[in-house]
């Protein structure tokens, strides 16, 4: 195995080559702000929070895909950034029909916690107050499209950890929506095993159980963490 | 297959030719103007004149005097027709034996033509784009046959990278370079990938080209396929060029037909296959990774790189992606050797490039100049102005990626790099015009208007940063911005540009900016008045 080192926001990280630069971010305790990140899935790059400045280009990367390179130089927290992922953020917040006080994932969501750590009060984007849907038609959970920031977690925990492919994405755009089945209400979509790997992977509260309210929503990110690295590792055991 | 039987066909197909030939455009262009209709009625002239003998009447590909269709030309008399109306179609016969033709003549050494240098586009227009046996006699598949008899792979990529060939889909990525990546890769799968998926408005020359000589891009990619090993090629068009998919299919079965595609290709160890993919209506898929995404069946959207396709293409392999023009300048770069290639155009940008010349001016239609010729002879002289005496206000290149280029700059020469330094990109050629009734904000609004419908929605800076930005100019448009609404334009154009994941996002606010650049005082005159800003702290003052 060879070791790349690296500086991260002036800290020197030593790492096996191949890993990626928000690997070694988490190594060194740096923290690098993530949203379509989840461990175990394959990475998208696809949320933008992650990017981080690398030196001797004007480029930016995200951290989540980008490999580890001998002697790189990589800031993570630049006032640059720092504006850039406030913005991004507040992209969001206007984009879709976000409202904390009654959304079941209300001290629990990523999203939120993402918003007080770049440091959101408001969004100075206006909001787009798009008409989007709620489908209840499964008997365990529902999926309320107004929370939904497209990260694609449960299209890839479905098809990647349950191996049932019921979600996925439908048109382009600002018109982009998770869509289930055969574009059919996710009641009636037959490969779902009602397993709730996409409830626990949701970073808001779009994914949800049913009869969960205000702040109520539940994940036990535990139980994929153990199933991705038993999947790994061969670890079988809890 | 081999050379002397090549040598045969294009006999025969000369041998067949009339004394006098009228050629009749049956691109999409000039079809849409009723080129069919007029080519039947020649057909007809021709046969109640009863000199089926002597004059033939034959479908050939664009005559990039777009904007003047139908247009028909008659051999050898040098002639060319525009507008041409079936009613015409008898008087263009008289015309023949010293009568006047009703139709209107176009002037064949008019600059617009004189100023070119067809080499993507010199069989177009000249030979019949169904007729394997015109390209033929044209000397076509002959480079095809040398790389394959005379040249090793390696031999084959050093003419390409002695040509200084970049790419011409808009990145200016050097040709050769791209080869050879893919020829180092370990042998085994690899795919050779014609980008046809040309979609950016104003833009038409890629089409032309695959309506017109689709066995030159066949041909090229063959090429290619042997310099790099790689044994199956894909042409990716998309659906809205139906007639260039037709000719590709019939290109493909003639090819196959004369064991120009197949297996042992002039009796060399190399065989090649090509299948064509058919878009499905998202711009996004001319970028690279999206579009092996929907060759592969799966959902076009962009991927971050690396790994490159170079290194990991279309189902994992090592991939080559051009574009058209790109592999439509391989056979003559073979034919000629890339030192000829080389001594055209200018030092960083070689050859020529194919533009489609469309907006305010007086001439539309399809030009190949030599890179460096300036800009201002492309628009003044071959393009003849804004028509009605009316003054050029700018040029945009590059469609939705690139930018507006000042008149007062019109004297820069078209190379990769002095574009870019203007703040606009060389593009895969569309160059529409702009007259001084123009509003600068009104386009920067319609290309990002383009960009938010075409965006793919993965990442977010483009899916909801491009809908914000439309949002900003319509209210300054309205005139209903303030100040603080253009700065907030200003950052989030950086930032949609520096954090979006593919190009399409990444350049989506070059229009924005370019316009901004150039034209800043339209957006300022668009304002409200610095009273009326709301939200503007008021201060009361004593006296």
């Amino acid at each position: 195995m060879t070791v790349k080192t690296l500086k991260i926001d002036d800290i020197d990280v030593a790492i096996a080559a191949g890993s990626t630069i928000l690997q070694a971010a988490q190594e060194a305790s740096i923290p690098i702000p993530t949203l379509c990140h989840l461990e175990g899935l394959t990475p998208v790059a696809a949320c933008r929070m992650c990017m981080v400045e690398i030196e001797g280009t004007s480029k930016l990367f995200p951290a989540c895909v980008t490999e580890v390179g001998e002697g790189m130089v990589v800031s993570t927290n630049t006032p640059k950034l720092q504006g850039y992922r406030r913005m991004n953020v507040e992209l969001l917040f206007a984009e879709g029909n976000h409202v904390c006080a009654i959304c079941v994932a209300n001290d629990n969501c990523e999203l939120q916690d993402l918003a007080v750590e770049v440091g959101i009060d408001h969004s100075r984007f206006p909001y787009q107050f798009p008409k989007r849907s709620i489908d209840l038609s499964h008997p365990q959970f529902g999926i309320d499209h107004n929370r939904c920031i497209l990260c694609t977690r449960c299209v890839r925990v479905c098809d990647e950890v349950e191996g049932a492919h019921v979600w996925d994405v439908a048109q382009r755009g600002s018109a982009c929506h998770i869509t289930s089945g055969m574009d059919q209400p996710w009641g009636e979509v037959s490969a779902c095993t009602s397993c709730g790997k996409c409830v626990d992977a949701c970073p808001t509260g779009a994914i949800f159980h049913k009869g969960e309210t205000t702040g109520e929503k539940q994940r036990d990110r535990e139980k994929l963490a153990f199933l991705m690295n038993a999947r790994e590792h061969q670890q079988w055991t809890r | 297959m081999d050379i002397a039987e090549l040598h045969e066909i294009a006999q025969q197909a000369r041998d067949r030719r009339k004394p006098t030939r009228i050629r009749c455009c049956t691109a999409a262009g000039c079809l849409s103007s009723g080129a069919a209709a007029v080519k039947t009625e020649l057909a007809q002239a021709v046969k109640t004149a009863g000199l089926e003998d002597q004059v033939e009447v034959c479908s050939v590909g664009c005559m990039r005097f777009c904007g003047h269709g139908p247009l028909v030309a008659v051999d050898p008399s040098d002639t060319l027709y525009a507008a041409v109306t079936p009613t015409d179609a008898p008087s263009i016969l008289t015309a023949l034996n010293g009568g006047k033709a009703t139709a209107a003549q176009a002037d064949p050494n008019h600059p617009f033509f004189a100023q070119q240098q067809p080499i993507v586009l010199e069989n177009s227009g000249l030979i019949n784009p169904e007729s394997i046996d015109d390209y033929i006699a044209a000397g076509g598949y002959e480079p095809l046959h040398h790389a394959l008899t005379e040249l090793t792979p390696e031999e084959t990529l050093d003419e390409v990278t002695r040509s200084g060939l970049r790419g011409r889909g808009g990145g200016g990525y050097p040709t050769g370079l791209k080869w050879a990546t893919v020829a180092k890769m370990p042998a085994g799968q690899k795919y050779v990938i014609c980008n046809a998926d040309e979609g950016d408005p104003g833009a038409f020359m890629d089409r032309s080209v695959l309506e017109s000589d689709p066995h030159r891009i066949l041909e090229g990619m063959a090429i290619a396929g042997y310099a790099i090993g790689a044994n199956h090629g894909f042409i990716y068009v998309r659906a809205e060029y139906p007639l260039a998919i037709q000719r590709l299919k019939k290109a493909i079965q003639q090819a196959k037909r004369y064991a120009l595609l197949g297996s042992q290709i002039f009796d060399a160890a190399f065989d090649f296959k090509i299948d064509i993919r058919i878009g499905a209506g998202a711009f996004v898929c001319g970028e690279e990774t999206a579009l092996m995404h929907s060759i592969q069946g799966q959902r076009g959207t962009p991927r971050p790189r690396p790994p490159y396709p170079a290194e990991s293409g279309l189902w994992g392999c090592p991939t080559l992606i051009n574009n058209v023009e790109t592999l439509a300048n391989i056979p003559a770069i073979l034919r000629h050797g890339g030192d000829w290639y080389a001594g055209i155009g200018t030092e960083t940008s070689k050859g020529t490039k194919v533009f489609a010349l469309t907006g305010n001016i007086t001439h539309t239609g399809l030009i190949e100049v030599p890179m460096g010729t300036p800009l201002r002879q492309i628009v003044a002289d071959m393009g003849g102005g804004v028509p009605d005496g009316g003054r050029v206000k700018a040029v945009q290149t590059g469609g939705p990626s690139g930018g507006c280029i000042p008149a007062h700059l019109l004297d820069t020469p078209v190379e990769y790099e002095s574009l870019q330094a203007l703040g606009t990109i060389m593009g895969s050629g569309g160059m529409i015009v702009m007259d001084d009734h123009t509003s600068m904000v009104e386009i920067a609004r319609f290309y990002m208007d383009f960009c938010k419908g075409e965006s793919c929605g993965k990442c977010v800076p483009c899916r909801a940063g491009t809908v914000q930005l439309y949002d900003l100019l319509t209210q300054i448009m309205a005139g209903e911005a303030t100040r603080e609404d253009l700065d907030q334009l200003e950052a989030l154009s950086a930032m949609v540009k520096d954090m979006s994941l593919c190009g399409l996002g990444q350049t989506a606010p070059n229009p924005v900016v370019s316009t901004l650049k150039y034209f800043k005082q339209e957006y300022l005159d668009l304002l409200l008045p610095a009273s009326n800003r709301s939200g503007a702290p008021t201060v009361a003052t004593l006296s």
